[in-house]
């Protein structure tokens, strides 16, 4: 299957995506440089990644499972710090800040770095309370501005009209799609500067995937977002750049057209094609 | 085709050889239950919870004393147990993260689990009974909270293991700190698994005769003083029903009855519990 030949909607795709904003005006949010992870085990699973995230844009990360590109979402936010053992060096700025510093507080770090998982995570609490839990780690509000900020969340997340008549009623309790939006109503109710993405649509059915993907398109106009994908036609469509990575390298990082019509490296044109992966 | 019949004969044999087995069980089970409701409904009146267990070879009396004693020690029992082995469950499950130390507490604390209860209760003879030189309530409800503890640690390790990281790191991603992450996701996503372990602690130490034997011993008399020995059901059981007695015999099938109503009916909270973790 030759996409570069098969697929005009997809070009079109990517073109377009380029077209609403102009992200290379955007500034450079994130910053990495010359970074190296490894596991506890010594695996060395990031082997020199530079590259720059733009504020208000969206940065796809794409390749074959087990390339390293979770892991790099997951030292955006050290969550990767949960585990001991694991090492990396290099740099990551954000906003000009080293946060892989010893002395950066990492609750302070996480609840201005949102992060939504593949699968969805809801909280044993209820609906409301799952937002409303995020909101006030950091902030001290009267309960009337809580209640606008989870109302907010949610129609920003277009979950709204679905649950505010069950809004005090268990978030387990929702269908999966229903589950994910929530828990991405809950990472930019905290208002972060910066969204991860982990593969979020990857256990949704295809009508909850459209729904996150639009989702995404929205957001982007407010947030530097990083996200991973399996799914092609999601970077070419939800992106304005793209990451290419393949055993711990960054073998490709354009803006997302070019990765995806005119490929620079060969693996990379392997890669979008369908060809291994 | 004789590959066939041969599976159906072998399938056959071993399906009858399990429900054979399933009936051998449940026979001696319903037998023990049928005979218990027998002679423990007949014994069953508002007597038994409204007087003291009488003396030898007269007429009346209840189980007020031994229900009591029960009560207060294996209420003290569990009021102690319970904090102390979520918390040790916690560490043990949350924080130790392969230290020796803490993978020998795990191994000793399983010992623990199936240690004999006439061990336990020898034990707090030792300690708290011979110092002070008499049986007290007190050391029946330490031997009672000495059983309880090791389930309770163990269920609260097992329910807390079951607890995905998924939901751990979904909460460290907001910047929730460490033990709000505990507090208020992890707990609650296992609260209603821990409560079940809390239970069939309870139920496990409702029943238990041999911790008592060497500790609170027992009292013919109604006593609130947790410093002398107390009256308790299984203990009365024990002696009541093998005594000449029918009337003490009559009172040990009602306490029989009593305790097994108890431990069934804490079975049945528990498990509606670990039904609803499930679902």
């Amino acid at each position: 299957m030759d996409m570069l030949n098969s697929s005009p909607e997809m070009r079109a795709a990517a073109a377009a995506s380029n077209q609403t904003g102009a992200p290379m005006e955007q500034p450079i949010k994130v910053e990495i440089k010359d970074l190296h992870f490894y596991y506890n085990n010594g695996f060395e699973a990031l082997k020199g990644i530079n590259l720059q995230l733009r504020d208000k844009t969206v940065t796809a990360f794409i390749g074959p499972s087990g390339c390293g590109k979770s892991t790099l979402l997951r030292i955006l936010n050290r969550i990767y710090d949960l585990y001991p053992g694991q090492r990396v060096t290099g740099e990551v700025l954000l906003d000009g800040r080293d946060i892989l510093s010893k002395s950066e507080d990492l609750n302070r770090l996480r609840s201005r770095i949102g992060m939504v998982f593949q699968k969805p995570t809801p909280f044993p609490m209820s609906i409301y309370e799952n937002i409303a839990f995020g909101i006030r780690l950091y902030e001290k509000l009267p309960k009337s501005e809580i209640d606008g900020r989870v109302e907010a969340a949610l129609r920003k997340a277009a979950l709204w009209d679905e649950v505010k008549e069950k809004i005090n009623q268990s978030g387990l309790g929702l269908s999966g799609g229903q589950q994910q939006r929530l828990c991405i109503a809950r990472a930019i109710a905290v208002k972060p500067s910066v969204l991860l993405l982990d593969e979020p649509a990857s256990a949704l059915d295809p009508i909850s995937t459209a729904k996150v993907e639009e989702l995404i398109e929205e957001l982007a106009s407010d947030y530097c977002i990083a996200i991973v994908t399996h799914n092609m036609q999601q970077a070419a469509r939800a992106s304005q750049f793209t990451a290419f990575m393949y055993l711990g390298e960054l073998v490709e990082f354009n803006r997302t057209d070019n990765i995806f019509t005119a490929p620079a490296n060969k693996r990379t044109q392997d890669y979008v094609t369908g060809r291994f992966g | 085709m004789s590959i066939s019949s041969s599976r159906k004969t072998t399938n056959a044999v071993m399906l009858g050889l399990a429900v054979l087995a399933t009936v051998v069980g449940l026979f001696f089970l319903a037998a023990i239950l049928v005979t218990l409701f027998w002679q423990g409904l007949s014994a069953l009146s508002p007597r038994l919870l409204l007087e003291n267990t009488p003396p030898p070879n007269s007429d009346g009396g209840g189980l007020l004393n031994a229900i009591f004693g029960s009560v207060v020690m294996t209420f003290i029992a569990i009021v102690v147990a319970t904090p102390v082995g979520i918390l040790a469950g916690t560490y043990l499950a949350e924080y130790s993260r392969g230290s020796r130390i803490a993978e020998a507490a795990k191994f000793i604390n399983d010992v623990l689990l199936s240690a004999p209860s006439i061990i336990i209760g020898l034990f707090v003879y030792t300690i708290l009974v011979i110092p002070f030189g008499h049986f007290s309530a007190w050391s029946g409800a330490a031997a009672l909270g000495l059983i309880a503890l090791p389930v309770i640690n163990r269920t609260t390790q097992d329910m807390l293991s079951l607890v995905p990281s998924a939901l751990r790191e979904a909460a460290a991603a907001l910047g929730t700190p460490r033990w709000k992450t505990m507090t208020h996701v992890v707990y609650r996503a296992a609260r209603s698994g821990i409560l079940t372990g809390v239970l069939l602690a309870l139920a496990r130490i409702t029943g238990e005769t041999a911790p008592l034997l060497f500790t609170a011993l027992n009292n013919q008399f109604f006593s609130s003083d947790l410093g002398g020995p107390m009256a308790n059901l299984p203990y009365v059981i024990y002696q009541f029903a093998t005594s000449a007695d029918p009337n003490w015999q009559k009172i040990a099938w009602g306490a029989a009855l009593l305790i097994t109503l108890a431990i069934l009916a804490l079975n049945i909270i528990a498990r509606s519990l670990a039904g609803k973790q499930q679902s």
